[in-house]
Formats: structure tokens, C-alpha cells, sequence
């Protein structure tokens, strides 16, 4: 057992882990933040993404190690004090979900790509999301949502 | 005690003070969900107004991502005159929940909201009487808004609904007579609110049935055989045994792992031996057509109209088709999952689920309990699309926790959910038809196996036709000659079905040298299909010309749950690659009544955007009972970059109630594409999807 030490969505925690343990199900399981999904177990399609560091990253191939001093952000960390961030609200006004499964992890991409790229346009925002699965065919009202944000510059 | 639930005594106990109206519609008014079960209970719908002026209403439909918390919620409140804030909906719990069938077929608006709505108009009915008392005034002479009951000609003399259900227990049992509002007078429905699911969405807290955290649950692996027809040789569990925290459970054929943390659970199932006997495989995704059509049962005669043998003879050219489709999965993002829990003698268990009540019915019997003594609590789903109607895996949590003692989650990985996942059939159509001089169909000859009859259903004047389905889309394993179960998925059967009938028009229209929209507009006297495909040509901008005309622009149309669409598109192809990018579609519907516009819109975006995966990519490959796609890395599923400009079009249509919304759009979609590659290149594909190495196939030669 060793303890692994990170800032989970702005507070240090420890995790007393042994090897072979992936970030999401520890987000899943130790914390009970169960907003991160499992989709696919492969970095396939999207649904556990989750920003360390500044980085959108698959929490489901994730080795718990790898968050060592690190700051991970999940979609729980993205409202602050009953506050929505832009892009939320953004989903919402769009109506950019349908059953909601890969919206967490839709909106934590977007999020870390508007960050690191701010004003990107919506073709931009397509390729950056491509790998990003969908069933419901929301695809479209997306885009539109995290474009408004783009074009207001990410923060209200 | 009723033979399925609790009765009503039960449930106003359950639900203390307030007005509870129960709606009666007898069992016709559910006939089509399910012909085979009589309607087990004496109540359709209930709701309740509590001391608070609360709303709450309690559906047996679930929320799977197609709206309906939000839609039947503003039904209620249409009809109530309550604001859609007041609104609390409970979905998918059989203990508080009126019976239902399922989540599917496009029936939560056209079927359930009749009963809903009369239940809320009764309400209305209840709370104005017990107004007029209050008031002292005839019921005449008040009107209800936002909750509150006023005296028409003096405002100030008023009662809230909320006063009225103060230390009130009341019970109305009623008979769906009370007046429905007319669609003039809505003020919520045909409104588009935003979705009441999408905060907890977007904030992530909205909870799936693997979010379902109780004290001591294990995790459960369930070892599972390499293909279907596999039987269990030996196995050996001695290993994971010795693990420390592990459960093994071991009985007839289940045979799990079960951990308090997940991933050490999916460590142990590996550390288990087994060997399987896999029977030889026979058959894969190309050769299953003729496999399917040898082993199909006899024929129902849908349809025999005039002198189809007749019409052949006389015809002076008969176009023969034959159209095939592989099998699809479903695909959900989110896979099966359920948490089951014994307590004190009951069984309760969370699950993603389209159809809580027969999953409840069929834990209670394989767990040998009475019914009432399970219950099945649906939270959001995930994504269903027809493949969430099983239980399979809300059984195999209900029997690990009672084995066990403890709660359990069983969550199906993606391979799992691959490997279970009843596709919609592997299925081909044999069309024969014939056009004469003036470009009338004359013969329409349909024969299909393996898809039914939804989507056959004949728009255009024909005069002689001839229907006949060989099998269905349903049936567990080995129904007609499958290796593995089928069922229904997103319109079950229409998909193929208007595949092969649309695209089969385009062939006849392109020989016959008409446009291929006049030619449709020119063969059918339906008024609400030439509606719809006249809605989509103005939003189009369609330019008559037969095809192909290099344009790459195609029309197909449908009928499916009571809706009428019609879709244009346009595409480019790749003539080097078979790569074909759809650019713009246009969706013009007739849905009756709308009750939620932006909700229709959002459905009809959605089945452009799924249908794209059918056509283009989706079909399972298979060696015998061995699933080869277990994955998105090789089963695709439509991206970002795939998606067109998505135009929809509302045709207008109030004379009719509401219709399916959730389904119809995506039933054109393949004979759409189809037909616009057509216009393109010439090209004309018969079978889905199709692949960039079918529309090279395809291509003509170049000159």
C-alpha cells in the first residue's frame, strides 16, 4: 500500500491504495463522485474524461500513481458555490443532452479545450471532440453550446 | 393485495395527505402495448396535489434521454392549470407507479398521455368543485390559473390549490370524461421549456443505476463463455477463492466473483479456469442471409390487394430488388447496470431498464417471490433504443444479493453489454415491382424476413400489392435460425423496411425518367404525406429533375408511430475512397399535436444523427455464436465529423393527437442516403451499411 496525494476539484485528498487501481473507479468508489462514467473500460468513447492538470484525460485507463501531486478536476468541481460554469448552462439552454451519460465527461473536454484554446470556432471544436462518443445524436446542439461559450471567451 | 402491485389503499397510505385522482381508461386504452397480458390493474394514471400544492405524478415510463419526464410533466400542467415548476415526477418505481409495459414503441405521449391527461383534467375537475364550495359560486363561474382557482368576475375572491388539499384525504376514482383543454387555449404544451433532467445532468449528479451506493455492496464479475452455444466444461474458482475479500458464487449456470472494490472483483474473474465447448461455427455476417431466408417460418399475409400475379404478367418491366441489412446493436453509453438489495423479506432493485414492471415479474419468479414483495426502481437510463428491455442483468443482481446477503452492483462491461445485446436482426427484403407509361405503380410484391411488418405499411396507390413477412425482429436466441437473441432498436424492423420500399421507389422513378419527388407526389393521395414531403422540398429548396442527376440530393419518406416524415438530402462521395459525407438533411414531420416543439426537434436531430450509423458503419461481425465487435474501436459509431446540417421541419397538424416522436425520423434514413448516393454516382446500394468498400463496389466503371 502506498498513499497517493492530489487535489480532487480543490482539496487535497489521500487515497491509500495498492498498485494496479485506474482514477476513475477510485473517483467512483473511495469518493463516491459518481458523475465520471464508465463507457467503454478502453479510452474509446469519452464518458470517465476527467482534467488533470489542464489536461482532459480518460479516468478509466488512468493509473491512480499517475495523479501523484496532481489537480484533478471532475464534473462535480465544475459549478462553483451553486454556480454553474458557462458551458453548463450552455448545455442546458441548448438542450445539448439527451440521457446525459457522456455529458460530464463532453463538458470537461470542452472545458479543458477552451481553457487551453480559448475562441476556438465550431469546426475547431468539432475535431477537438471527435473522439467523443454520443448515442443519442446530440452531436449537433453540442457544438453549439460549447461555440457560444467560445465566442464569449469561456468566462461570464 | 391486486395480482401485480399495491393497491390503492396501499398507495394513499404510502402518500399521506393531499387529493390523489386515480384515471380509469379501461384496459382498451393500453391494448397496444401489449395484446398478449390483460391490463392488470383498475388504474391507468394517478396524481397527486399535496398539502403543499405540490403536483406529484407518477408514471411507469422511464427517462432515457427522449424527454418524456419533461413532456409528460407539461401535459399534467396543461391540464391541471398548474405552473410546470409545481411539477414533481416520480418514473419507473413499481412500488409507487401505475402498471406499465415499457419504455418503447413511441408510446409515452400517444398512449399513456391520454390517461395522464385525463387524470389532470379530473384533478381540475375535483379541485374546482371543492373550490366552488368554498367559494360558494358554480364551478361555472371560476377559472384556474397557475394553481389558483379565481371567481371569474371578482379576482380577489380566490382559493390556491394548495388551500384546497389543506387536511385533505381524498381519493377520486374517475372515468376519463373530464374535458381535455383544446390545443388553442395551451399554455404549457406545445411550449418548449428546458429539460427538467438537465441541470442534474450537467452538474453530473444525476443518478444512473451504478451511481446506487449502499453500505456494504460488492461489486459482482459474472464469468460469461467466449460465444453463444458455448457450454461450461470445467472450472476451476480455487484461485480467486483465495483472494483476500473475494465472494465466489457458484450456482447453476452463475458463476461470479464479488468484491467491495470493482476492479478487484474484475482481477478475480481472471484468476478463474474454465473451459468451454463452443459448437463449430456455421455461419458469419455475410453468409447469415441466406442462412436466415432457408430457415425462415412460413409467411403472414400482410397485405393482398388486386392481381399482384396478374400485374407481373402484364407488366411491361419488373423491377426485382433484394435488400439486406446486417445486425445493429444498440450501443447505449451507458451499459446495463442494476444494484439489488434484500431487506427485511423484500427484494429491491435499481436498474437500467426500459420496462420496470416485467423486470420486477421476472425477478419475483425466478427468486421465487410474490411480486409484490419486489421492487424495481428505475433511475436515469443511459440510453436504451429498444435494447434495455431484457432484466438480464437486474436478475443476475437480485440473485447474487440473495445469495450473498449483501447488496450488489452488477455493471456490464462494454464487451458484456456487446456480447448480451439483442441486436436488431440480420434481415432482407425481395421486392418485385413495376411502373407503367404514365409513371403509376402497378405492382408492389414485398416480401421480408427477419424485420416484420412495421414500416411496410403502403402510402402510395397501388393497385396491386402483396405483403408477406416471413418471422420477425423478436425473439431470444435461436428465434428464426439466430445465433444470438434479437430484438426490438430504435423502430424495430422500419429501418430495413424503408430501406428497401423508398429505395425501390427512387429505382422506379429513375427508370421511368420522373423526379423522384414528383414521382412519389404522383403516387400517393395521402394527405399527410404529401404534406410532409411538400414541407420538405420548400425547406430544401428541391429542383426537380430525374435522377441521377450529379446533384447527390435524394427524398425518402415514412410512416412509423402514428407520424408522418419525410427527409431530403444532400451528399458528397468520395469516388476514390467510398467515403460519403452527408452535408445537409432536412426532416419535415407530422406528429399530430406537438407537445413539447424544441423536445421533437431534439428527437428528430437525434435519429438523423444515429441513423448515419447504420447507414454508414454499424453492423455486428460474428463467427458463429462468437461476437467479433466488442468494442468502439471497431464497431463506429457516428462522430462529431460525421454530422450533417440538421433542418427540421414541424408540419403543423392539430387535428390529430399527439403521435411517436422519439422513432420516426430515423426510419428514411438509409433509402435517403441510399438515394442520394444514386443521384451522385449512379450507384445504387442494397445493403447496409454501406461501407466506403460497398460504395467502391458499387461505383460504376469509369469511362
Amino acid at each position: 500500500m502506498s498513499a497517493i496525494a492530489f487535489r480532487l476539484n480543490g482539496r487535497p485528498v489521500t487515497v491509500e491504495a495498492g498498485g494496479g487501481r485506474m482514477l476513475l473507479w477510485v473517483l467512483r468508489t473511495d469518493f463516491s463522485l459518481t458523475g465520471s462514467k464508465y463507457g467503454c473500460g478502453s479510452s474509446l468513447c469519452g464518458a470517465c474524461t476527467v482534467v488533470v492538470d489542464g489536461e482532459a484525460v480518460r479516468s478509466c485507463e488512468l493509473p491512480l500513481e499517475s495523479v501523484q501531486g496532481k489537480d484533478v478536476t471532475t464534473i462535480e468541481g465544475l459549478e462553483h458555490g451553486g454556480r454553474l460554469h458557462p458551458l453548463q448552462q450552455a448545455f442546458i439552454d441548448h438542450g445539448a443532452l439527451q440521457c446525459g451519460y457522456c455529458t460530464p465527461g463532453m463538458l470537461m473536454s470542452a472545458y479543458a479545450l477552451l481553457k487551453k484554446r480559448p475562441g476556438l470556432g465550431r469546426e475547431a471544436i468539432a475535431q477537438a471532440m471527435e473522439d467523443h462518443l454520443c448515442r443519442c445524436g446530440a452531436h449537433g446542439r453540442i457544438l453549439d453550446a460549447i461555440a457560444e461559450v467560445s465566442a464569449k471567451g469561456g468566462r461570464p | 393485495m391486486s395480482a401485480h402491485g399495491l393497491d390503492r389503499r396501499e398507495f394513499l397510505g404510502v402518500l399521506g395527505g393531499g387529493i390523489v385522482v386515480f384515471v380509469s381508461l379501461g384496459p382498451s386504452s393500453l391494448d397496444g402495448q401489449q395484446p398478449r397480458l390483460r391490463y392488470p390493474e383498475d388504474l391507468n394514471a394517478y396524481l397527486r396535489i399535496d398539502e403543499k400544492g405540490r403536483v406529484w405524478i407518477f408514471s411507469g415510463k422511464i427517462e432515457m434521454g427522449q424527454g418524456v419526464m419533461t413532456s409528460q410533466a407539461q401535459m399534467a400542467a396543461e391540464e391541471l392549470g398548474v405552473p410546470l415548476s409545481s411539477i414533481e415526477m416520480v418514473l419507473g418505481d413499481t412500488d409507487q407507479c401505475p402498471w406499465d409495459m415499457g419504455t418503447f414503441g413511441s408510446m409515452t405521449t400517444r398512449m399513456f398521455g391520454p390517461a395522464l391527461r385525463a387524470a389532470a383534467a379530473e384533478g381540475r375537475a375535483v379541485l374546482t368543485g371543492l373550490a366552488s364550495k368554498k367559494l360558494g359560486v358554480s364551478p361555472d363561474a371560476l377559472v384556474v390559473e397557475n394553481g389558483v382557482v379565481y371567481v371569474r368576475a371578482d379576482r380577489s375572491k380566490k382559493v390556491s390549490y394548495a388551500q384546497l388539499a389543506q387536511g385533505k384525504k381524498i381519493s377520486r376514482l374517475v372515468d376519463g370524461k373530464a374535458v381535455l383543454r383544446a390545443t388553442r387555449d395551451f399554455t404549457v404544451m406545445g411550449q418548449s421549456p428546458k429539460r427538467m433532467d438537465a441541470r442534474a445532468k450537467v452538474t453530473g449528479h444525476a443518478e444512473y443505476a451504478g451511481d446506487v451506493r449502499l453500505p456494504g455492496m460488492l461489486y459482482a464479475r459474472i464469468l460469461r463463455p467466449r460465444a453463444h452455444g458455448a457450454t461450461l466444461t470445467s472450472v476451476d474458482v480455487s484461485a480467486a477463492r483465495a483472494l483476500p475479500g473475494v465472494t465466489v458464487v457458484q450456482q447453476d449456470d452463475l458463476v461470479a466473483v464479488l468484491h467491495a472494490d470493482p476492479e478487484a472483483a474484475g482481477r478475480a474473474l481472471m484468476d478463474i479456469k474454465a473451459e468451454w465447448q463452443t459448437p463449430p461455427a456455421a455461419v458469419d455476417q455475410d453468409s447469415i442471409f441466406d442462412y436466415l431466408v432457408q430457415r425462415a417460418p412460413a409467411p403472414a399475409v400482410r397485405l393482398m390487394k388486386g392481381d399482384p400475379t396478374a400485374a407481373r404478367a402484364a407488366a411491361a418491366r419488373v423491377f426485382e430488388s433484394t435488400y439486406r441489412s446486417g445486425y445493429r446493436a444498440h450501443a447505449p453509453m451507458e451499459p446495463h447496470t442494476a444494484v439489488a438489495e434484500m431487506k427485511d423479506g423484500r427484494m429491491t432493485v435499481w436498474a437500467s431498464t426500459q420496462t420496470p414492471f416485467p423486470a420486477r415479474d421476472a425477478i419475483a419468479r425466478a427468486l421465487g417471490l410474490p411480486a409484490t414483495d419486489v421492487r424495481v426502481i428505475t433511475p436515469f437510463v443511459g440510453g436504451g433504443f429498444g435494447g434495455k428491455s431484457s432484466g438480464r442483468q437486474a436478475l443476475e443482481a437480485a440473485r447474487l444479493a440473495r445469495i450473498t446477503g449483501k447488496p450488489v452492483q452488477v455493471a456490464w462491461t462494454r464487451g458484456e453489454e456487446f456480447f448480451y445485446d439483442a441486436f436488431d436482426p440480420a434481415s432482407e427484403v425481395k421486392l418485385a415491382s413495376a411502373v407503367d407509361a404514365s409513371g403509376r405503380i402497378v405492382l408492389w410484391d414485398y416480401q421480408v424476413y427477419c424485420a416484420g411488418d412495421r414500416g411496410t405499411e403502403l402510402f402510395y396507390d397501388i393497385p396491386s400489392a402483396a405483403i408477406r413477412t416471413y418471422g420477425s425482429w423478436g425473439g431470444g436466441a435461436g428465434a428464426n435460425g439466430h445465433l444470438f437473441a434479437v430484438g426490438a432498436w430504435r423502430a424495430p424492423g422500419a429501418n430495413t423496411n424503408v430501406f428497401a420500399a423508398e429505395s425501390q421507389v427512387d429505382i422506379m422513378a429513375a427508370a421511368a425518367g420522373i423526379d423522384p419527388l414528383e414521382f412519389r407526389l404522383r403516387n400517393t393521395s395521402d394527405a399527410r404525406m404529401r404534406r410532409v414531403l411538400q414541407a420538405a422540398a420548400g425547406a430544401f429548396g428541391w429542383k426537380a429533375a430525374p435522377g441521377p442527376s450529379g446533384a447527390g440530393r435524394g427524398v425518402a419518406c415514412g410512416i412509423d408511430a402514428g407520424s408522418y416524415v419525410a427527409l431530403m438530402a444532400e451528399v458528397a462521395v468520395d469516388r476514390k475512397t467510398g467515403h460519403v459525407q452527408v452535408k445537409r438533411v432536412v426532416a419535415a414531420q407530422d406528429m399530430g399535436t406537438i407537445v413539447n416543439p424544441d423536445g421533437a426537434r431534439m428527437q428528430m436531430e437525434g435519429c438523423v444523427t444515429m441513423g448515419l450509423g447504420y447507414v454508414f458503419s454499424e453492423e455486428v461481425r460474428f463467427h458463429g455464436g462468437e461476437i467479433l465487435d466488442r468494442n468502439f474501436g471497431t464497431y463506429h459509431l457516428p462522430r462529431f465529423s460525421w454530422v450533417p446540417r440538421i433542418e427540421t421541419v414541424l408540419v403543423k397538424n392539430d387535428e390529430v393527437a399527439p403521435q411517436g416522436g422519439g422513432e420516426p425520423t430515423i426510419v428514411p434514413m438509409g433509402a435517403v442516403v441510399a438515394n442520394a448516393i444514386f443521384d451522385a454516382t449512379g450507384a445504387r446500394l442494397y445493403r447496409l451499411p454501406m461501407t466506403p468498400e460497398r460504395v467502391l463496389a458499387a461505383l460504376p466503371p469509369k469511362a
